[in-house]
This record gives structure tokens, sequence and C-alpha cells, in this order.
């Protein structure tokens, strides 16, 4: 298995913060889209409210609503082919067998790559360690599998090395921290599931932080995220070991974003000495004369 | 396309508790009434889903509450401010009705102005919590007014035509209830407008559905 991020995706959405059929020319504005997450199942998802805005980010809690994976490949990935964009398929379940077994069911080409959910949020999660499941999947299927993994743990590098031993292709790094929001007038939970993924600019020290941990100790190639809202941020989590970054929430307020945030990360290379912004990679672990440019 | 774009502020008027904020339009189609846009509200992460008040020549105006952070920092905006706007976005009403009747609670008459206007001005029933509140009324013509407790529902002739509302959700509940194919245009939190975030659910025939897409008019089963 190729030890990069397939198609040499530099730009992708963060799963859960497009819907490339309702917005094509989004979607198209990046090199891949990565879906929102599918399980076995139909899911309705969480009771609304479930966006709050909060000190310097948001919380949601949105609960895995989807089509579930047999409508997914009938009605949804087909239309998504059509867009001509590298499709990424973000794989949710509640045991490592129904992970495994929707993996294996996305074998057709028309997926370019697994992301393992192994983090929301908003729902119970599966019994198994992610290394489990990421070996329970890689049994079923052969292509490049990302595990998207939570923040919120205290040696997330070890994580990354276990999913690596365990067949992973790759990581996402990170989903949402747990979070809760209380009503200004009446101290009970503004969203409906009650708690939810806090996401925006806190999160992009957090995010670092893990890139940066997860590139000291793994190999795997590393899909950034979190709190992306500039080019400068992305070349932050490049410069930390990203090979490839995300875009979440500066996508509510920003449609636009990808076209802003591919021309700010090239120029803010460029103003490093980096021809292109990939040769930024690492340099926030290496010593200050390797760190290149100014 | 999905583009934000820079607008000026024209100026930002009390009307009541409310703010009638006016910005230069620009390019930007005002769209269909009952559709919204997507305001950049200063110094907030996400922007406000509003739908449009009046569409003045070379304008583009939105009724606000200033009822958080967000439509706070909206209608404290100044003439020569800029925010950012995304819209028109969303399904508005259908405009092809015979006997139009307008209906409106509080804040929700905030699409009436404009929709009346390219109705024609037909009659309209407006509903109001306090007579401060119901100073709003003035934009919206051959409206009649009611203050609570009385409910704007218990206007209602007995044949209402073809009703087109926006308000309260008790009220549209009322309206659901007894008014068999009513346009009602229902508010929800969106964090983006054009269906990414799923924020904006609201339950249609035992399902979540994204108001920014389905909506925010729904029409009700005739």
């Amino acid at each position: 298995m190729s030890r990069g991020i397939p198609g040499g995706a530099l730009l992708l959405n963060a799963s859960g913060c497009l819907d490339a059929l309702a917005a094509p020319e989004v979607a198209r504005s990046l090199d891949a889209f990565v879906t929102k997450t599918i399980t076995p199942e139909p899911r309705e998802g969480n009771p609304p409210p479930r966006i709050a805005e909060v000190e310097g980010g948001m919380l949601n809690s949105i609960g895995l609503q989807g089509p579930g994976i047999d409508r997914f490949l009938v009605e949804t990935l087909p239309r998504l082919r059509e867009l001509g964009i590298p499709i990424w398929v973000s794989v949710g379940g509640f045991s490592a067998r129904e992970y495994a077994e929707t993996c294996a069911r996305l074998d057709g080409d028309a997926v370019a790559a697994i992301e393992l959910n192994l983090s929301c949020p908003n729902v119970e999660e599966a019994p198994e360690t992610a290394a489990e499941i990421v070996a329970a999947c890689r049994e079923r299927t052969g292509k490049p599998l990302f595990a998207k993994l939570s923040p919120a743990t205290w040696d997330i590098g070890e994580t990354a090395r276990a999913v690596e031993s365990a067949g992973a292709d790759g990581l996402s790094l990170v989903n949402t921290l747990r979070g809760l929001a209380l009503e200004e007038r009446a101290l009970r939970p503004r969203l409906g599931g009650g708690v939810g993924g806090y996401s925006g600019p806190p999160l992009k020290p957090v995010a670092l932080a893990c890139v940066h941990a997860c590139a000291r100790v793994a190999t795997l190639p590393i899909v950034a995220m979190g709190g992306v809202m500039t080019g400068r941020d992305a070349l932050d989590l490049i410069a930390a070991g990203a090979s490839a970054v995300a875009l979440g929430t500066v996508l509510f307020p920003d449609p636009g974003a990808p076209a802003r945030i591919r021309a700010e990360l090239e120029a803010g290379a460029a103003a490093f000495g980096f021809a292109e912004p990939l040769l930024a990679r690492g340099v926030a672990s290496k010593p200050p004369s390797e760190g290149g440019g100014a | 396309m999905l583009t934000r774009e820079l607008h000026s502020v024209v100026g930002a008027e009390p009307v009541g508790p409310y703010t009638l904020l006016r910005l230069e339009r620009g390019g930007t189609h005002p769209g269909i009434p009952g559709q919204f846009f997507m305001l950049e509200a200063p110094g907030r992460l996400l922007p406000r889903p509003m739908s449009l008040c009046l569409a003045p020549a070379g304008e583009l105006a939105f009724l606000i509450d200033p009822i958080g952070p967000g439509t706070r920092a909206l209608c404290a905006l100044e003439p020569g401010g800029e925010i950012g706007v995304l819209g028109p976005l969303g399904n508005g009403y259908d405009l092809s009705v015979q006997r139009p009747l307008l209906v409106g609670g509080g804040i929700g008459i905030a699409p009436l102005p404009y929709l009346s206007e390219r109705l024609g001005r037909p009659r309209a029933l407006l509903g109001f919590r306090t007579e401060w509140h119901a100073e709003a009324a003035a934009l919206v013509p051959n409206a009649e007014v009611c203050i609570e407790p009385t409910l704007v529902t218990e206007l209602l002739p007995d044949d209402p035509g073809d009703v087109l509302a926006c308000g309260p959700e008790p009220m549209l509940e009322v309206l659901r209830a007894l008014v068999p194919g009513a346009q009602l245009a229902w508010e929800a939190r969106m964090a983006c407008g054009y269906g990414a975030c799923y924020g904006c659910v609201v339950e249609v025939a035992g399902h979540y559905e994204r108001l920014c897409l389905s909506g925010p008019v729904l029409r009700e089963a005739s």
C-alpha cells in the first residue's frame, strides 16, 4: 500500500461539513470530497436544536444522520461519482463488525479511500479499540484506510502507532472535542442531544499538538483538520507534519473558503521560501537551521 | 453560485424593538419572498439566516430582532460598515395564488413587506406581543393588527383563501391545523444555509429534513 495521500489531495473537507450534492461547486474546489459518515442502517440523527455558537467556536449535535449503506450505494454514490472528483467515504458503526461489513461494500472503483470515523462525539462508541476496528476493516477491504481519531486522549501517538500496526494507511486528525453549552436564561443544555462536538478556531492548537505528536511516532500520512480558517492555519498543520488539510467549520460561513485558503496557503508557504506547501511538512519538528525560509 | 459577497451598510433604523438593516444591493438578486440570506454577524463565527424584508431600489433590507450576540452585532452596524452576505437561499413562497392572505406574528412578519409588494399589497393579519412591537406593522400595507392576549389566528376569516404566513411556531402549528394548503415559513438555527451542516432540520412527514434546502417555506398538504 502506498504511503501517501490518495491522489495527492492537498485540500479536503472534514466529514459532515459539506454536502457535495447540495453544493457541487464547493466540492469541486477541493481535491477530494469526504462524505458524511455512513452507517449500516439509516439514522435520523439527534433532535434539534443541533447547532450552538459558543465562545470562539461552535457545538454540533447532528448524530450521524444518514441514509444507511444500502441507500448510499444506490442513490448517493453514483451521483457523487458524477462530480468527477475523488470520493472518500467516511464509515461509522457501533461495533468492529459493522465497520468492517460497511467497508467491504465500498470496494467499487467509485471510492478513492475510506475514512473510519472512530471518534464521533455525538453517538455511543463501539466497544472495541480503534486498532481492533482498523484490523477488522483491513481484512475486508483493499482501499486506503484512514483512521480518524479523537483528540480527547492523553497519548494520541500511542493510538496512532496501534492503528498503524493494525493496517491503517493514514490518519485523520482530529475529530471535534465533546462540549456542552447551557441556555442563557434556563441553565439547561442548548442542544437537543445535550452535548455536542466543539469545533472552530479553538480546536486548532489541539489539532496541531495531535498532528505533531503522531508525526513523530508514526510514519502514516496525516490529513489534518481542526480550526482551519486561513491558509496560515493550514500551513501550520503541514509544518507540524500533515500531508493534507481538511476544512470543516470554515465552510459554514464561507463556501468560498477552499479557493481562498488554497491561495493563502501557497502564498504563505512561498513567503517562508517553500516552492510548494508540502515542502514545509514537518519543519516544526526539525532544528531551527533546517526550518527553512524566514 | 455560492459566493459570499461584501455589502456596505446603508443604514440601521429602529422599528419598535427591531432594527431595519439596509445594505447596498450590489449585484445580488433579491430572490423570491421567503428566501433568506446568511448575514455575517461582526465578531461572531457563524452567520445568521435572515429573510429579505424589503427590496428598495439598490438595496436589500432585513428586519432583525436583537435577541442574541449575533443579532445584536447586526443591529449595531453603522453606515459605511461592511458584512459578508450569502444568498438568496432556500425556497420562497409560491406567488401563483388567487386569493392571498398574509399572516404574521412578531419578528415573523420580516418577509411579509417584500411578499406584500410582490403580490400587489393583499390583506394582512399581524399579531404582536406589545404596542411597541406592533410599530413594525407599518412596514406591511393593508394590515389588521392585534396585540396579545388576542392572537392573530383569532382574526382568521372562515374562508381564509390562500394563506402565506411566517411567525412563531405555535402560530404556524395552529395555521397548519386550520388551513390546509397554507404556505408556512419556518425558522431554525443554521450554521451554513446551504445544506452543509445538517443543523437546521425540522420534522417533515416523520423524517428530519434540512430546512435550508426544503424550506424555509413549506407547503402543508391540502
